[in-house]
């Protein structure tokens, strides 16, 4: 008679076993990788001893002496590489933070102008769209920044943009906001009022949900943002003053041109970079928006309708909320590219973390130092969207029941 | 009798009244006008529809302007004002500039720059005598490509067989002229190799007592021996093709190398990362996990950078690439790193049973992954495919930044040619390689809709 055991009737050979096979072979992978690691650190420090360049980060903190066009701290020739780096790293976030809100912007509205019902703005929209997401986007910021070049009058004239500033080739010149001594009480209201905003929304909310009473609390938000911080600044006696580009008509021709350091200038490369960072980005985000408002089911706007509710606040309190769940995640997943895409501002020359780096590079011949700081810099970007875009799913599923 | 007559003859119409045309404005142009155009700005019935109607009128003419703008200045700069015939700068420049064109007359595009230039545009500085070999690539991977894509074609294991193994020697072969000088050391290098790796399978048969691991490995060792001795053959041998440098490569067949190596390398390495992101062995697991997130996290420019200046530090003395080959590592590195994220999605996508039902008839997981769940998931995954390769094809022009003269970077070197110096050569440069880009990229995303919508017919409401 055979009796049945939950004994493996035969011996099964080590190889067989699935726990001894994957034992081995991750064994052999970190036996790999160790190896290749170990091959790239012993050659690098070879090659770099005979080609007599010092490793570490030391040269940081030498004197870089080249200047950069375009500088959000004091930065000049006697500055150090690191300062240089610094320098890059916040005119990358420059650009990457004011081209994030208009991309998200025109983005918006392209994506809701696909799905107009008028004819014309849904079919100009999409030709913008698929034209402009099919061209390269170093190929796109090469030609704005030919075309400005191009457009802008000479050094010693210039031409006006609507009123909003006077530009030629150095840039767009526009007034610039100085704060004075004092001005630290108007900051310190900006942070209150926006607290205080917070605060009023929160309540209406819990009392709509309390009592079913609405509350304008977004007007009721915005008055506070604007209102307290004005009435602060002009209680303390208007600690700040507005200063005009100058331009010098008069003299030599030579010294003619914008007054250096007066006003606040928007240098061509900057205005090129973003235009074409914000025209490619935005429809990427436009077929996003499209996307996450054709996900949510019509029956939504359908109930939504029967329930009396009218068609502004159908998109305001049904579709909106639901498209926003599907639009986030990959939104985000744009805004980072869009600041890794900043990077090819090194093509026009604008001194963002990979320019600027690069010219250290060349400069110290620290090529190991500079791009493990480039590459730590972008990682940390990427690191922290992944966090806040899980934070954000987590949030979201909990909604979601 | 008159009641006999009413019944007799009825009054009953025996034939159709003609239909009445429609009121107007309910059909044809007027209809379609109203409902697609004017209805959204015409209804002043209420305070709040007044304010959005007059808000669409303003947006409709402002963009009909706008487009109108941007149509009118591309076509008076690409077409009205622009020259069409010339031998040389001068048919573009003006007479004050010792030119040919009158002063007053408005210069367009200088189209001479590019009809006369074109082969550079296509193929670099390669040289003109040989570049019937770069159409004969052209000409054999054609088919193959048009194979794979179109769905009613037959024998799609064997076409991709030719299209990511046989055609990239080809490729090479015809376009560097192969006869590479392979080393002697080279054959013996990899010769000890393989028989250690059949020695060591011996062993472990003999050791762990694993009958039939020395039978089923050794083949597949010996066949990928074969296989690579078979390529060191083919680079080695001497075709009698002349070398082309790879620095003399360029053009829009610069473009087209790197992308096509960057969608060869990267699928089959994409396909072993999302294997590895998803497998149970820890050490796996977080090796691919972090190769997919390093490469995602950082810009190719960077990468590109690294291989410029980094790479050479990385290997030891002697050991040298040449820059395209360079670049093609970290383009190949980088792209794999977004197929594999894009073929995970399409091994998620698979239900779970269909794992379990694998399992259940005792299939390994080799063959769970390749007869069952992989084909699944890359259909899944075409249009996903697809789409990576329109960005790897639209990043390859950064190539242009480290010095590689591919479609967009040649037109820094056909600028400098002093004989065709006109003021607005670089621009139609720009409008033609944009008109290039736009084409390719365009069918691509075409042809990635068109399969989507070919997997979803489930899904169509």
């Amino acid at each position: 008679m055979t009796t049945i055991s939950d004994e493996p009737s035969g011996k099964v050979s080590l190889w067989y076993d699935p726990r001894v096979r994957s034992m081995v072979s991750q064994v052999i992978l970190i036996g790999l990788i160790a190896w290749g690691f170990y091959a790239l650190v012993t050659n690098t420090i070879h090659n770099l001893e005979r080609l007599k360049i010092a490793s570490g980060f030391d040269f940081l903190g030498t004197n870089a002496g080249f200047t950069l066009i375009q500088s959000l701290i004091e930065y000049d020739q006697t500055a150090t590489y690191g300062r240089a780096f610094m320098v890059g790293l916040l005119n990358t976030f420059y650009v990457a933070i004011i081209g994030i809100v208009l991309a998200t912007i025109l983005g918006f509205l392209v994506g809701v102008a696909r799905l107009s019902k008028n004819w014309v703005i849904s079919r100009v929209a999409t030709v913008y769209v698929e034209v402009l997401r099919n061209i390269p986007l170093l190929l796109q910021i090469i030609i704005w920044y030919k075309i400005l070049l191009l457009l802008a009058p000479g050094k010693r004239e210039f031409g006006n943009i609507l009123g909003i500033g006077n530009f030629n080739i150095t840039g767009l010149w526009t007034p610039k906001f100085i704060a004075q001594d004092g001005f630290w009480v108007t900051g310190i209201a900006i942070v209150i009022a926006i607290a205080l905003a917070w605060m009023v929304a929160r309540w209406a909310s819990k009392r709509q949900q309390a009592t079913g009473q609405q509350f304008p609390s977004f007007w009721a938000g915005l008055a506070i943002v604007i209102g307290l911080p004005l009435l602060v600044f002009f209680a303390t006696g208007s600690p700040g003053i507005v200063e005009h580009p100058e331009f010098v008509s008069e003299g030599s021709m030579l010294r003619r041109g914008f007054k250096p350091g007066v006003g606040f200038v928007f240098i061509p490369e900057f205005l090129a970079l973003l235009f074409a960072l914000v025209l490619y980005t935005a429809t990427f985000i436009a077929e996003i928006v499209r996307a996450g408002i054709l996900a949510v089911d019509h029956g939504q706007t359908e109930a939504a309708g029967a329930l009396g509710l009218r068609r502004g606040k159908i998109l305001r309190l049904v579709v909106i909320p639901q498209a926003m769940r599907v639009i986030i995640p990959p939104l985000t997943s744009q805004y980072l590219n869009l600041t890794k895409n900043s990077s090819l501002a090194m093509a026009i020359g604008y001194p963002d973390v990979m320019g600027a780096g690069g010219i250290v590079l060349n400069q110290s011949g620290q090529a190991v130092e500079i791009i493990i700081m480039i590459m730590v810099v972008y990682l940390t970007f990427s690191l922290v969207t992944s966090v806040f875009m899980n934070w954000y799913n987590a949030k979201m599923s909990l909604v979601e029941r | 009798m008159g009641l006999d007559n009413s019944i007799t003859k009825p009054y009953v119409r025996t034939e159709m009244v003609p239909q009445k045309a429609p009121p107007p404005g309910t059909v044809g142009p007027r209809k379609w006008l109203w409902d697609n155009v004017f209805a959204s700005m015409l209804n002043f019935t209420t305070v709040g529809n007044a304010i959005t109607s007059i808000l669409m009128i303003v947006l409709t003419f402002g963009v009909i302007f706008l487009a109108w703008w941007v149509a009118a200045v591309l076509l008076k700069f690409g077409w009205q004002d622009a020259i069409f015939t010339g031998t040389d700068g001068s048919y573009c420049r003006p007479e004050d500039n010792k030119g040919k064109v009158p002063i007053g007359q408005n210069i367009g595009a200088c189209w001479p720059f590019i009809t006369h230039r074109f082969g550079q545009f296509m193929n670099g500085f390669y040289p003109e005598p040989e570049r019937w070999r770069i159409y004969l690539t052209y000409i054999i991977g054609a088919p193959l490509i048009a194979g794979l894509l179109i769905p009613s074609i037959p024998r799609k294991g064997l076409n991709s067989i030719l299209l990511f193994v046989a055609y990239p020697i080809i490729a090479t072969i015809l376009l560097s002229g192969g006869n590479m000088e392979i080393a002697g050391s080279t054959y013996i290098f990899w010769a000890v190799v393989f028989a250690a790796i059949l020695i060591t399978l011996f062993a472990v048969e003999k050791l762990t007592d694993s009958k039939g691991l020395f039978a089923a490995g050794g083949k597949v060792v010996i066949a990928v021996a074969i296989a690579m001795f078979a390529i060191l053959f083919l680079l080695d041998f001497d075709f009698g093709l002349e070398f082309v440098e790879t620095s003399r490569w360029g053009g829009l067949m610069l473009t087209l190398v790197i992308g096509l190596v960057g969608i060869v390398v990267s699928l089959p390495l994409g396909i072993i990362l999302a294997l590895g992101r998803r497998s149970q062995m820890p050490v796996v697991r977080l090796a691919s996990t972090i190769f997919i997130e390093v490469w995602r996290g950082v810009p190719l420019i960077t990468v590109l950078f690294m291989s410029s200046v980094m790479l050479p530090l990385f290997f030891a003395e002697g050991v040298s690439f040449d820059k395209l080959i360079r670049a093609l590592i970290v383009v190949a590195l980088f792209s794999s790193a977004y197929m594999a994220e894009v073929v995970r999605g399409g091994l998620q996508a698979i239900p779970k049973g269909q794992y379990e039902g694998a399992q259940a008839l005792g299939l390994s997981f080799w063959q769970t992954t390749n007869l069952i769940t992989m084909p699944q998931a890359l259909k899944l995954v075409i249009p996903g495919i697809v789409n990576t390769f329109i960005g790897l094809f639209k990043d390859t022009t950064l190539v242009s930044i480290i010095g590689l003269y591919d479609f967009l970077g040649i037109q820094e070197a056909a600028l400098q040619d002093t004989a065709w110096l006109a003021p607005t050569n670089q621009m139609t440069g720009f409008l033609f390689m944009a008109a290039v880009y736009f084409m390719f990229c365009f069918s691509m995303s075409r042809y990635s809709l068109y399969t989507e919508r070919r997997l979803h017919t489930g899904h169509e409401r």
